[in-house]
């Protein structure tokens, strides 16, 4: 029985400006069936795999964890929890190498595997999620850590809800996989169409999507195939179609996408969701049918291991947080001199220092590139100004005048020529006569622009709090000055006040509250010195003295007495 | 890898300027051979001297700036610079000329504003029209095709010609030169003689003068290498010639005797070259692709212009030279619309 | 002969009045290209520049009373902005090279709460009172060093802030083989 979609007209097909034709090299890792990877050791799971904040752990270092048991909490909004990959112990939670391009170090938690393998109770799979609330679905798509698997690692929840004012009228499910080496998500469509489909089928409900569009391209028959026959057989084969497109580099691109399907362009610095399209990777759909059919949270992707550095080049069901040395060790070992490892492909991905790095929820290929495949491009020429760098370019920008004023630092023109539009796709690069490393320097122009948006902001507030400070100065410095003049008005208001005062200085009232405080105390400590005396009790400390003693207070006594003498007024002082 | 970080993209570059350039200088072969058939030996020698000049200027150049030189100068364009200049000028061209030439050409237009991509105009040209108008009458001293020639001059006597500046034995300058076919029908047509007339002559083949119009076609063939190679793109030659035969093509219709037959200005003179070689040099030319279609058509059109109504028999380096100083103003008002602004998008 | 003086005066007189209603109708009050200035200047208030502030830098600039390569924090990017924005040419740092940025940190065991260093930070960064613990807000410290000098107990130190992943910049590109300079032989 024919479906209609294996036959019959294939959908109208749009197309983008420039892209290049580049050998596709996925015939070396798609010649063996995907296998399981070893279980490791250690697994070291960063606490940050995704775009936003890095999880909270919620385990202690010596805690017994089991398989899929949520480790990090997420913090914030923009953010998601982590899970423990397998059973073991939690060694350590420190910085350790991360595969990043700058080769820093991040926070991780380290997981000694007891080779056990043992599942946590996980919750119960919501067969029913058509009757339930859709936030109830997110919530369990949330909790399940489920970012994008295509690369760029964004929450899925988050990006599942655009909100009530962003109607999401079309699914489009990305099965381009355009660039070279990569077939991770080839042989999830040949193996797990069905989970695809499924979860396809359940973001379909969530969003009240009208239809979805399953873009693959045309170098992957047997997955094209695979994924027609789940169409025929889920319940989404009245509005879903698969739909071939020819092999581009970078049709994978979500932009270029939703370009060749639906024909539409994604307005710029702003998300698909605005004109009515939600884009998603095989993988992460299918991590969502695992989540929500069966519970089970993100602990494990496909990835594959290419390149002729390796001794066994294919594709491995890996659990997250293996080191990428380990799978190395799993596809034969390197083999020859390898000049480069890439984690990603080759047009995109970044070189790794070293193979102690851990697989994480993004990454999706690692390559040991030999000599010949890779070679030293040589120093770069000067630009010769041919062009071939615009026509190539998928976002249709002039890459050539955006590497002069990055080349000159003059990071406003190079905005000025739309750098943020830059997908970074390297086209422009490939084809460069010069040999100019042009994607690296807009990747520089750009991470330099938001450091310097992000300084001028610190510059800002710096100096909102500086003139507030000198306000504040100022307004102390001015209640200072009217004290002292209103200080300065009272006295010279009274001129003869105070020079009346006799010896004992008793009776005249000052200003000064200080003064007539000490008058008082005075005046109360004579007056009691006068009823103990009326008692015939004196001063305790004048008898039994020695006669040390009796001369010193003889000498101060003088001592007072002389300057009481010698002074004829006093102003009631001491 | 101890701090050195390199993006991606991790392939095999296949692109190379040498090798854009090695193809240009094969395609611009079956034209040269077609040249020295006519022309004589004077083109071969001048081309020789002409790369041999252009790598030493270059070379002092590179050292006067402290730049390794030979990383430049494998980049080829020097030849190339060297080979149509050599190509443009006449066979007879003394050798002093052609090294004052490659000093202007290579040394000021090129290495002064900083080397290969910073110069503004085209080198061969503009060497071409420094010479052209610093020594105009040797500059114009051109030869006949060797069917046309009443005495040809071979390979030492064309030597001889070029080293010591005088014709062979006693033969004068005006024994062995000819007016090119673009200035005979210049003359003539200043002298009120009608297109029939003129055409009457020996001079002309069937379209443009004799000799001249095969070495145009031999050109032609090696444009379309380049163009079947895709180190050029069509939209500067198309443009150029179809603004050239448009313009010429009205004028003719109006008055058929007192302007030759847009053919003629196709297959005479540096047309073809300039169409596929010199126009095209990607340094000096539009990005964009509607403005090279804008840059073509308007060289085109001052070919025209110029040869009819301007100074010069020949106008190809003076139209491209002016379009030059054009070229960035064309590129910033023809920017092509950017993925996701305007009106593609909602 | 008279008729040309005295068109060319009557000229005159018009221009010069037009000019003086024009200064003051559309008379400006402060200096908007010190406000430019001071508006890209990294607020750090250190003084390394030579005057006590940002703001009197710019307005010296501005006057051009000092040259446009002395502030620290501001790096080459800020020579290369002011470069741009008053159409002179850009000078090498006159400090030489670039400082890490640095916050500054109190050691809280050396602290005795004399206040000092509260009353020098020019932004209100450390937080205490006379006699109590003071610590720095990292969030709003500049790493101008100004309160270094007063602490009488050196308790305070520079701690470089950490790369983060987040925040790590792409290098530019190391140069073309064309800008490599040999050093000169001459």
């Amino acid at each position: 029985m024919q479906e209609p979609q294996t036959t019959g007209i294939q959908r109208r097909l749009w197309s983008f400006h420039g892209g290049i034709h580049v050998p596709d090299e996925k015939a070396l890792s798609t010649g063996r069936p995907v296998a399981r990877a070893p279980l490791p050791s250690l697994l070291t799971i960063p606490l940050r795999q995704h775009i936003g904040e890095p999880a909270r752990p919620i385990v202690r270092v010596g805690d017994w964890v089991l398989k899929g048991q949520k480790i990090a909490e997420p913090e914030g909004w923009v953010s998601t929890p982590i899970h423990a990959s397998s059973s073991g112990t939690v060694v350590v939670i420190e910085d350790r190498p991360i595969p990043h391009p700058s080769a820093l170090v991040a926070p991780c938690i380290v997981i000694r595997t007891n080779g056990l393998d043992e599942w946590a109770k996980l919750p119960k799979p919501l067969d029913n999620y058509r009757e339930l609330d859709p936030a109830l679905v997110r919530e369990r798509i949330r909790w399940a850590g489920i970012v994008g698997l295509g690369g760029a690692a964004f929450p899925t929840s988050i990006k599942l809800d655009p909100g009530p004012r962003l109607p999401v009228r079309t699914l489009i499910v990305n099965g381009a996989e355009c660039e070279p080496y990569i077939s991770c998500d080839d042989m999830l469509m040949r193996e797990c169409a069905g989970d695809i489909i499924r979860g396809a089928s359940i973001l379909m409900h969530l969003l009240h999507a009208r239809e979805c569009l399953i873009g693959i391209e045309d170098n992957k028959p047997v997955a094209i195939e695979a994924m027609r026959l789940a169409v025929a057989e889920s319940d989404i084969k009245e509005s879903t179609r698969v739909c071939t497109i020819p092999t581009l580099y970078p049709s994978g691109g979500e932009k270029q996408l939703i370009r060749i399907l639906t024909g539409d362009e994604v307005p710029t610095s702003v998300i698909p969701a605005q004109i009515g399209i939600l884009c998603q990777n095989v993988a992460t759909l299918a991590a969502i049918a695992q989540a929500v059919l069966a519970g089970k949270p993100l602990i494990s992707r496909y990835v594959t291991m290419s390149g002729r550095g390796l001794r066994a080049p294919r594709n491995f069901e890996v659990l997250i947080g293996t080191p990428i040395a380990d799978l190395i060790r799993a596809a034969g070992g390197l083999a020859g001199d390898v000049r480069k490892l890439v984690l990603g492909g080759p047009m995109m991905g970044f070189t790794l220092d070293s193979d102690q790095v851990p697989i994480t929820k993004a990454a999706n290929c690692v390559l040991a590139l030999s000599e010949e495949e890779a070679p030293d491009p040589g120093p770069a020429l000067a630009c010769i100004r041919c062009g071939k760098c615009a026509e190539v370019c998928p976002a249709n920008l002039l890459p050539q005048q955006m590497y002069w004023y990055a080349r000159s630092k003059d990071l406003e023109k190079v905005q000025d020529y739309n750098l943020f539009d830059c997908i970074e796709c390297g086209c422009c690069a490939q084809v460069c006569p010069s040999h100019i490393p042009l994607v690296q320097y807009y990747r520089y122009a750009k991470t330099e622009s938001w450091a310097r948006e992000r300084e001028k902001r610190a510059a800002d507030r710096a100096r909102a709090r500086h003139e507030a400070k000198e306000a504040r100065l100022a307004r102390l410095e001015q209640e200072r000055k009217d004290k002292l003049k209103r200080k300065k008005e009272a006295l010279s208001k009274k001129p003869t006040a105070g020079k009346a005062g006799d010896g004992s200085g008793g009776t005249a009232t000052t200003e000064d509250p200080k003064k007539a405080a000490i008058e008082a105390a005075r005046k109360r400590a004579a007056a009691k010195k006068a009823a103990l005396a009326e008692q015939g009790i004196g001063p305790k400390n004048v008898q039994g003295l020695t006669p040390s003693q009796q001369r010193q207070i003889d000498a101060a006594e003088n001592r007072r007495q002389a300057p009481a003498a010698a002074t004829t007024k006093g102003t009631g002082e001491d | 890898m101890a701090g050195i970080i390199l993006s991606s993209p991790h392939t095999i570059r296949p692109n190379r300027v040498d090798w854009l350039m090695l193809q240009v200088i094969l395609a611009l072969i079956p034209g040269i051979l077609a040249l020295i058939w006519y022309f004589g030996w004077g083109v071969a020698i001048n081309l020789v001297l002409a790369s041999l000049f252009a790598v030493l200027v270059e070379a002092a150049a590179l050292k006067l700036r402290r730049r390794p030189p030979l990383t430049t100068l494998r980049d080829l364009s020097a030849l190339v610079t060297a080979m149509l200049f050599a190509i443009a000028v006449p066979p007879t061209l003394p050798w002093w000329l052609t090294l004052m030439g490659m000093v202007f050409a290579i040394g000021v237009t090129k290495q002064l504003y900083g080397g290969l991509g910073y110069n503004p105009f085209n080198p061969a040209m503009a060497g071409y029209v420094f010479l052209l108008v610093s020594y105009p009458l040797a500059m114009t001293n051109w030869l006949p095709p060797h069917m046309l020639a009443e005495h040809s001059l071979g390979f030492l006597d064309s030597a001889r010609l070029i080293f010591t500046g005088s014709p062979p034995h006693e033969l004068g300058w005006d024994a062995i030169s000819m007016a090119t076919p673009l200035d005979e029908m210049r003359t003539q047509l200043a002298q009120n003689r009608m297109i029939e007339e003129i055409r009457a002559s020996q001079l002309w083949g069937d379209f443009g003068g004799r000799g001249w119009e095969w070495v145009g076609n031999w050109f032609l063939l090696g444009g379309l290498f380049l163009l079947w190679r895709r180190v050029i793109s069509w939209h500067i030659p198309v443009s150029m010639l179809l603004g050239l035969l448009l313009i010429a093509g009205f004028f003719w219709s109006l008055d058929p005797q007192t302007h030759p037959f847009p053919a003629f200005h196709m297959f005479s003179g540096g047309t073809i070259l300039g169409a596929f070689f010199i126009a095209t040099d990607p340094v000096t030319s539009c990005t964009t692709r509607k403005g090279q279609i804008i840059f073509g058509a308007s060289i085109g059109v001052l070919i025209f212009v110029i040869r009819t109504w301007g100074g010069y028999p020949d106008a190809v380096a003076f139209a491209v030279l002016l379009m030059n100083i054009a070229a960035p103003t064309i590129d910033y008002y023809t920017q092509p619309r950017v993925f996701g602004h305007g009106k593609g998008s909602e | 002969m008279l008729i040309a003086i005295t068109a060319i005066a009557v000229l005159a007189t018009l221009f010069g009045l037009l000019l003086g209603y024009s200064a003051l109708r559309f008379h400006i009050e402060g200096d908007p290209l010190a406000d430019q200035i001071d508006a890209v200047l990294p607020q750090t208030q250190c003084g390394q520049c030579g005057f006590p502030g940002c703001r009197p830098y710019a307005e010296a600039v501005a006057r051009d009373e000092a040259e446009i390569n002395r502030c620290v924090p501001g790096g080459e990017a800020l020579v290369l902005t002011l470069a741009d924005l008053l159409g002179k040419d850009p000078l090498p740092l006159e400090a030489g090279e670039e400082k890490p940025k640095a916050l500054a940190v109190i050691d809280e065991k050396e602290c005795i709460g004399c206040t000092l260093c509260i009353q020098a930070c020019p932004v209100d960064a450390i937080v205490g009172a006379a006699k109590q613990m003071h610590t720095v807000i990292a969030g709003e410290c500049t790493g101008c060093e100004l309160c270094l000098a007063p602490c009488p107990v050196e308790c305070i130190h520079m701690v470089p802030i950490a790369e983060d992943s987040r925040s790590w910049k792409w290098p530019y590109p190391a140069p073309a083989a064309d800008t490599e300079l040999r050093p000169s032989t001459a």
